[in-house]
Protein backbone atom coordinates (compact mmCIF):
# COMPACT_ATOMS: atom_id res chain seq x y z
CA UNK A 1 0.00 0.00 0.00
CA UNK A 2 1.30 3.10 -0.68
CA UNK A 3 2.63 5.63 1.83
CA UNK A 4 -0.07 8.26 1.08
CA UNK A 5 -3.02 5.71 1.05
CA UNK A 6 -1.69 4.35 4.31
CA UNK A 7 -3.46 8.01 5.52
CA UNK A 8 -6.25 8.02 3.56
CA UNK A 9 -8.03 4.76 4.39
CA UNK A 10 -8.70 6.10 8.11
CA UNK A 11 -10.88 8.64 6.15
CA UNK A 12 -13.50 6.27 4.59
CA UNK A 13 -12.83 2.81 3.37
CA UNK A 14 -11.23 2.32 7.49
CA UNK A 15 -12.88 4.77 8.90
CA UNK A 16 -12.62 3.98 13.32
CA UNK A 17 -16.41 5.18 13.54
CA UNK A 18 -18.39 5.04 11.14
CA UNK A 19 -17.08 1.66 9.80
CA UNK A 20 -15.12 0.05 12.27
CA UNK A 21 -17.04 1.28 15.07
CA UNK A 22 -14.63 1.19 17.36
CA UNK A 23 -14.28 3.54 20.51
CA UNK A 24 -18.06 4.49 20.89
CA UNK A 25 -17.77 5.37 24.55
CA UNK A 26 -15.56 8.86 23.90
CA UNK A 27 -17.49 9.05 20.45
CA UNK A 28 -21.04 9.40 22.68
CA UNK A 29 -20.05 11.09 25.30
CA UNK A 30 -17.65 14.05 24.24
CA UNK A 31 -19.72 14.87 20.99
CA UNK A 32 -22.03 17.75 22.75
CA UNK A 33 -20.28 20.41 20.86
CA UNK A 34 -18.04 20.68 17.80
CA UNK A 35 -15.18 21.87 19.55
CA UNK A 36 -15.17 19.08 22.38
CA UNK A 37 -15.83 16.69 19.54
CA UNK A 38 -12.95 17.97 17.79
CA UNK A 39 -10.44 18.62 20.81
CA UNK A 40 -11.08 14.48 21.93
CA UNK A 41 -10.26 13.29 18.67
CA UNK A 42 -6.61 15.25 18.69
CA UNK A 43 -5.72 14.07 22.02
CA UNK A 44 -6.38 10.77 20.51
CA UNK A 45 -4.76 10.87 17.51
CA UNK A 46 -1.58 11.91 19.69
CA UNK A 47 -1.62 9.16 21.64
CA UNK A 48 -2.36 6.92 18.64
CA UNK A 49 0.62 8.35 16.87
CA UNK A 50 3.20 8.01 19.60
CA UNK A 51 1.81 4.58 20.85
CA UNK A 52 1.63 3.19 16.93
CA UNK A 53 5.29 4.33 16.78
CA UNK A 54 6.78 2.46 19.71
CA UNK A 55 4.78 -0.56 19.38
CA UNK A 56 6.02 -1.02 15.67
CA UNK A 57 9.70 -0.69 17.10
CA UNK A 58 9.53 -3.16 20.67
CA UNK A 59 6.95 -5.60 18.95
CA UNK A 60 10.19 -8.37 17.52
CA UNK A 61 11.22 -8.01 21.47
CA UNK A 62 8.14 -9.01 23.09
CA UNK A 63 7.57 -12.12 23.82
CA UNK A 64 4.07 -13.47 22.78
CA UNK A 65 2.74 -13.91 26.09
CA UNK A 66 3.22 -10.33 27.75
CA UNK A 67 2.32 -8.43 24.52
CA UNK A 68 -1.03 -6.92 25.65
CA UNK A 69 0.38 -5.80 29.04
CA UNK A 70 3.32 -4.55 27.59
CA UNK A 71 0.93 -2.42 25.02
CA UNK A 72 -1.65 -1.23 27.72
CA UNK A 73 1.36 0.03 29.59
CA UNK A 74 3.03 1.87 27.00
CA UNK A 75 -0.34 3.13 26.11
CA UNK A 76 -1.37 4.58 29.58
CA UNK A 77 2.40 6.20 29.59
CA UNK A 78 1.37 8.30 26.73
CA UNK A 79 -2.43 8.70 28.21
CA UNK A 80 -0.78 10.05 30.91
CA UNK A 81 2.15 12.42 29.56
CA UNK A 82 -0.78 14.02 27.75
CA UNK A 83 -3.32 14.07 30.77
CA UNK A 84 -0.31 15.91 32.74
CA UNK A 85 0.25 18.21 29.74
CA UNK A 86 -2.95 19.23 28.76
CA UNK A 87 -3.24 20.06 33.37
CA UNK A 88 -0.42 21.82 32.58
CA UNK A 89 -0.92 24.25 29.60
CA UNK A 90 -4.50 23.91 28.33
CA UNK A 91 -6.54 23.48 31.94
CA UNK A 92 -10.02 24.73 30.08
CA UNK A 93 -9.62 22.01 27.70
CA UNK A 94 -8.48 19.65 30.48
CA UNK A 95 -11.67 20.10 32.35
CA UNK A 96 -14.05 19.80 29.91
CA UNK A 97 -12.71 16.33 28.39
CA UNK A 98 -11.81 15.65 31.95
CA UNK A 99 -12.59 11.75 32.69
CA UNK A 100 -12.18 10.91 29.11
CA UNK A 101 -8.72 11.91 28.75
CA UNK A 102 -7.77 9.21 31.07
CA UNK A 103 -10.37 6.84 29.33
CA UNK A 104 -8.32 6.50 26.61
CA UNK A 105 -6.08 4.02 27.67
CA UNK A 106 -9.09 1.31 26.82
CA UNK A 107 -10.40 2.87 23.79
CA UNK A 108 -10.54 0.22 21.30
CA UNK A 109 -8.85 1.94 18.43
CA UNK A 110 -5.73 2.38 20.13
CA UNK A 111 -4.92 -0.92 21.10
CA UNK A 112 -6.95 -1.80 17.79
CA UNK A 113 -4.43 -0.19 16.12
CA UNK A 114 -1.57 -2.08 18.04
CA UNK A 115 -2.35 -5.31 17.58
CA UNK A 116 -3.50 -4.91 13.76
CA UNK A 117 -1.09 -2.77 12.36
CA UNK A 118 1.87 -1.63 14.65
CA UNK A 119 3.42 -4.87 15.22
CA UNK A 120 3.97 -6.51 11.82
CA UNK A 121 4.83 -2.73 10.37
CA UNK A 122 7.53 -0.41 10.14
CA UNK A 123 7.73 2.26 12.48
CA UNK A 124 6.94 5.18 9.47
CA UNK A 125 4.03 2.94 8.58
CA UNK A 126 2.87 2.62 11.75
CA UNK A 127 2.98 6.26 12.24
CA UNK A 128 1.17 6.90 8.84
CA UNK A 129 -1.56 4.68 10.43
CA UNK A 130 -1.66 6.61 13.47
CA UNK A 131 -2.15 9.94 11.24
CA UNK A 132 -4.80 8.81 9.23
CA UNK A 133 -7.04 7.07 11.41
CA UNK A 134 -6.31 9.47 14.34
CA UNK A 135 -7.24 11.86 11.29
CA UNK A 136 -10.63 10.29 10.66
CA UNK A 137 -11.46 9.70 14.33
CA UNK A 138 -11.49 13.29 14.73
CA UNK A 139 -13.31 14.03 11.84
CA UNK A 140 -15.55 12.12 12.67
CA UNK A 141 -16.17 13.22 16.06
CA UNK A 142 -16.14 16.85 14.84
CA UNK A 143 -18.83 16.07 12.37
CA UNK A 144 -20.96 14.30 14.93
CA UNK A 145 -20.31 16.97 17.69
CA UNK A 146 -21.44 19.74 14.98
CA UNK A 147 -24.84 17.74 14.14
CA UNK A 148 -25.27 17.83 17.47
CA UNK A 149 -24.53 21.47 18.75
CA UNK A 150 -26.48 22.59 15.51
CA UNK A 151 -29.91 20.93 16.77
CA UNK A 152 -29.24 21.19 20.74
CA UNK A 153 -27.34 24.18 21.32
CA UNK A 154 -28.40 26.31 17.74
CA UNK A 155 -24.82 27.28 17.25
CA UNK A 156 -21.72 25.72 15.84
CA UNK A 157 -18.36 25.99 17.07
CA UNK A 158 -19.33 27.96 19.89
CA UNK A 159 -21.02 30.66 17.21
CA UNK A 160 -24.61 31.46 17.89
CA UNK A 161 -27.07 31.80 15.43
CA UNK A 162 -30.34 31.08 16.84
CA UNK A 163 -31.76 33.19 19.40
CA UNK A 164 -33.39 29.78 21.29
CA UNK A 165 -31.63 27.08 23.09
CA UNK A 166 -32.50 24.44 19.87
CA UNK A 167 -33.89 20.57 20.85
CA UNK A 168 -32.18 19.85 24.23
CA UNK A 169 -32.43 15.54 23.24
CA UNK A 170 -29.82 16.35 20.90
CA UNK A 171 -27.43 17.35 23.89
CA UNK A 172 -28.26 14.76 25.67
CA UNK A 173 -27.37 10.99 25.19
CA UNK A 174 -30.37 9.99 23.23
CA UNK A 175 -29.57 12.65 20.63
CA UNK A 176 -25.98 11.04 20.47
CA UNK A 177 -27.28 7.72 19.22
CA UNK A 178 -29.88 9.23 17.02
CA UNK A 179 -26.82 11.24 15.81
CA UNK A 180 -24.28 8.49 15.09
CA UNK A 181 -26.85 6.31 13.87
CA UNK A 182 -27.71 8.54 11.09
CA UNK A 183 -24.87 9.72 10.31
CA UNK A 184 -23.70 6.20 9.98
CA UNK A 185 -25.84 5.19 7.48
CA UNK A 186 -25.70 7.75 5.55
CA UNK A 187 -22.12 8.10 5.55
CA UNK A 188 -21.92 4.00 4.31
CA UNK A 189 -24.46 4.73 1.82
CA UNK A 190 -22.09 7.70 0.38
CA UNK A 191 -18.88 5.70 0.72
CA UNK A 192 -20.30 2.54 -0.91
CA UNK A 193 -20.93 4.24 -4.30
CA UNK B 1 9.63 -12.57 29.81
CA UNK B 2 8.99 -11.54 33.24
CA UNK B 3 11.76 -9.20 32.74
CA UNK B 4 10.79 -7.57 28.99
CA UNK B 5 7.48 -6.99 30.94
CA UNK B 6 10.01 -5.12 34.05
CA UNK B 7 12.08 -3.56 31.41
CA UNK B 8 8.89 -1.95 29.91
CA UNK B 9 7.84 -0.76 33.19
CA UNK B 10 10.84 0.50 34.63
CA UNK B 11 11.09 2.84 31.79
CA UNK B 12 7.74 4.03 31.22
CA UNK B 13 7.61 4.95 35.20
CA UNK B 14 11.21 6.79 34.57
CA UNK B 15 9.07 8.87 31.52
CA UNK B 16 6.32 9.71 33.75
CA UNK B 17 8.51 10.89 36.29
CA UNK B 18 10.34 13.10 34.40
CA UNK B 19 6.79 14.37 32.97
CA UNK B 20 5.65 14.70 36.15
CA UNK B 21 8.38 16.94 37.29
CA UNK B 22 8.18 19.25 34.76
CA UNK B 23 4.55 19.46 34.65
CA UNK B 24 4.24 20.55 38.21
CA UNK B 25 4.85 23.92 38.59
CA UNK B 26 2.89 24.86 35.46
CA UNK B 27 -0.15 22.52 36.20
CA UNK B 28 -0.40 23.98 40.61
CA UNK B 29 0.07 27.80 38.46
CA UNK B 30 -2.38 26.74 35.89
CA UNK B 31 -4.44 26.09 39.58
CA UNK B 32 -3.47 29.05 41.08
CA UNK B 33 -4.44 31.45 38.41
CA UNK B 34 -7.74 29.83 37.54
CA UNK B 35 -8.33 29.90 41.69
CA UNK B 36 -7.37 33.82 41.55
CA UNK B 37 -9.89 34.57 38.40
CA UNK B 38 -12.54 32.92 39.83
CA UNK B 39 -12.15 34.97 43.10
CA UNK B 40 -11.80 37.86 41.32
CA UNK B 41 -15.08 37.35 39.54
CA UNK B 42 -17.01 37.02 43.30
CA UNK B 43 -16.07 40.38 45.06
CA UNK B 44 -16.56 44.27 44.46
CA UNK B 45 -13.93 45.39 42.16
CA UNK B 46 -10.50 46.50 43.01
CA UNK B 47 -10.40 43.92 46.19
CA UNK B 48 -7.39 41.86 46.84
CA UNK B 49 -8.52 38.67 47.63
CA UNK B 50 -6.15 36.15 50.06
CA UNK B 51 -5.78 33.16 48.08
CA UNK B 52 -4.89 31.22 51.33
CA UNK B 53 -8.12 29.46 52.23
CA UNK B 54 -8.96 29.46 55.86
CA UNK B 55 -11.14 26.36 56.42
CA UNK B 56 -14.31 26.49 58.66
CA UNK B 57 -16.76 24.17 59.39
CA UNK B 58 -20.98 24.39 60.06
CA UNK B 59 -22.91 21.59 60.42
CA UNK B 60 -20.10 18.76 59.87
CA UNK B 61 -19.49 20.58 56.40
CA UNK B 62 -16.38 21.87 55.30
CA UNK B 63 -16.19 25.08 53.38
CA UNK B 64 -13.29 27.14 51.92
CA UNK B 65 -13.12 30.95 53.23
CA UNK B 66 -11.24 33.82 50.99
CA UNK B 67 -10.90 36.81 52.68
CA UNK B 68 -10.62 40.12 50.65
CA UNK B 69 -9.80 43.37 51.63
CA UNK B 70 -10.29 46.83 49.32
CA UNK B 71 -7.47 49.37 48.06
CA UNK B 72 -7.03 50.34 51.80
CA UNK B 73 -6.45 47.05 53.00
CA UNK B 74 -9.81 47.44 55.03
CA UNK B 75 -11.75 43.77 54.83
CA UNK B 76 -15.00 43.87 52.89
CA UNK B 77 -16.37 40.69 51.83
CA UNK B 78 -15.50 36.76 52.02
CA UNK B 79 -15.30 34.39 48.94
CA UNK B 80 -16.95 30.96 50.28
CA UNK B 81 -16.31 28.01 48.42
CA UNK B 82 -19.90 26.02 50.01
CA UNK B 83 -20.44 22.70 48.15
CA UNK B 84 -23.86 21.13 47.87
CA UNK B 85 -25.70 18.27 46.56
CA UNK B 86 -27.07 18.71 43.52
CA UNK B 87 -29.15 17.02 40.78
CA UNK B 88 -26.26 14.96 39.48
CA UNK B 89 -23.64 15.03 42.02
CA UNK B 90 -22.03 17.56 43.77
CA UNK B 91 -22.14 20.98 42.77
CA UNK B 92 -19.71 23.87 44.33
CA UNK B 93 -20.50 26.99 44.28
CA UNK B 94 -18.15 30.07 44.89
CA UNK B 95 -20.27 32.93 47.00
CA UNK B 96 -19.19 36.26 47.64
CA UNK B 97 -20.45 37.22 50.76
CA UNK B 98 -20.17 40.99 51.72
CA UNK B 99 -19.48 42.37 54.95
CA UNK B 100 -23.58 43.63 55.90
CA UNK B 101 -24.25 39.91 54.81
CA UNK B 102 -25.40 40.56 51.39
CA UNK B 103 -24.21 38.53 48.42
CA UNK B 104 -22.06 40.17 45.69
CA UNK B 105 -22.03 37.87 43.21
CA UNK B 106 -21.52 33.96 43.09
CA UNK B 107 -19.80 31.71 40.01
CA UNK B 108 -19.96 28.23 39.81
CA UNK B 109 -16.48 26.08 40.60
CA UNK B 110 -17.47 22.61 39.63
CA UNK B 111 -20.37 20.98 38.73
CA UNK B 112 -21.84 17.30 37.19
CA UNK B 113 -25.66 18.80 36.33
CA UNK B 114 -27.45 17.92 32.77
CA UNK B 115 -25.79 19.81 30.06
CA UNK B 116 -28.19 21.71 28.27
CA UNK B 117 -30.82 22.25 31.42
CA UNK B 118 -28.85 22.52 34.92
CA UNK B 119 -25.32 22.85 33.24
CA UNK B 120 -26.62 26.65 32.35
CA UNK B 121 -26.50 27.49 36.44
CA UNK B 122 -22.82 27.22 35.03
CA UNK B 123 -22.94 30.25 33.25
CA UNK B 124 -21.76 33.63 34.68
CA UNK B 125 -23.70 36.26 32.23
CA UNK B 126 -27.18 33.99 32.30
CA UNK B 127 -29.80 35.15 34.10
CA UNK B 128 -30.13 33.07 36.97
CA UNK B 129 -26.57 33.58 38.14
CA UNK B 130 -26.88 37.60 37.53
CA UNK B 131 -30.01 37.81 39.86
CA UNK B 132 -28.05 37.25 43.20
CA UNK B 133 -25.75 40.13 42.00
CA UNK B 134 -26.44 42.21 45.17
CA UNK B 135 -28.86 40.00 46.43
CA UNK B 136 -29.89 40.88 50.12
CA UNK B 137 -30.96 37.99 52.02
CA UNK B 138 -32.50 40.62 54.55
CA UNK B 139 -34.99 42.01 52.18
CA UNK B 140 -35.59 39.08 49.98
CA UNK B 141 -36.11 35.35 50.40
CA UNK B 142 -33.24 33.21 49.53
CA UNK B 143 -34.88 30.30 48.11
CA UNK B 144 -36.85 29.63 44.58
CA UNK B 145 -40.29 31.01 44.08
CA UNK B 146 -41.57 27.37 44.04
CA UNK B 147 -40.92 27.52 47.59
CA UNK B 148 -42.65 31.14 48.22
CA UNK B 149 -38.93 32.40 47.85
CA UNK B 150 -37.99 35.17 45.52
CA UNK B 151 -35.23 33.44 42.84
CA UNK B 152 -36.42 32.51 39.43
CA UNK B 153 -35.46 28.81 38.86
CA UNK B 154 -33.71 27.72 35.12
CA UNK B 155 -36.34 26.76 33.39
CA UNK B 156 -36.96 22.61 34.17
CA UNK B 157 -34.21 22.62 36.57
CA UNK B 158 -35.99 23.51 40.21
CA UNK B 159 -33.33 20.58 41.89
CA UNK B 160 -30.57 22.58 40.62
CA UNK B 161 -32.04 25.87 41.21
CA UNK B 162 -32.77 24.88 44.69
CA UNK B 163 -29.02 23.30 45.04
CA UNK B 164 -27.63 26.76 43.55
CA UNK B 165 -29.55 28.28 46.24
CA UNK B 166 -28.98 26.51 49.42
CA UNK B 167 -25.37 26.61 48.75
CA UNK B 168 -25.69 30.70 48.52
CA UNK B 169 -27.91 30.14 51.67
CA UNK B 170 -24.95 28.08 53.53
CA UNK B 171 -22.62 30.35 52.50
CA UNK B 172 -24.46 33.83 54.00
CA UNK B 173 -25.26 31.84 57.15
CA UNK B 174 -21.93 30.69 57.90
CA UNK B 175 -20.77 34.19 57.58
CA UNK B 176 -23.19 35.68 60.21
CA UNK B 177 -21.89 32.31 62.32
CA UNK B 178 -18.36 33.51 62.07
CA UNK B 179 -19.49 37.28 62.80
CA UNK B 180 -21.43 36.14 65.98
CA UNK B 181 -18.37 33.99 66.95
CA UNK B 182 -15.83 36.65 66.51
CA UNK B 183 -17.78 38.85 69.09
Amino acid sequence: MSKLGLITKGFVKENPTFVLVLGMCPTLATTTSAMNGLEMGLATMFVLILSNIVISLIAPLVPDKVHIPVYIVVIATFVTVLQLLMQAFVPDVYKTLGLFIPLIVVNCIVLGRAEAFANRNSALDSALDGIGIGIGFTLSLTVIGLVREILGSGSAFGFKFLPSDGILAFVMAPGAFLVLGYLMVLFNKIAKK
Amino acid sequence: MALCLTAVCLLCSAILGVVYAVTFEPIKAAARANLEQSLSEVVPQGCTVNTDADSREMEGVEYQCYEAVDAEGNPCATAVSSTVNGFGGSLTVLVGVMRDGSVCATKVLSHSETPGLGAKCEDSSSAFVKQFEGFDPSVKKLSVRKDGGDVDAITASTITSRAYTLAIENAVKLMKKKEADDE
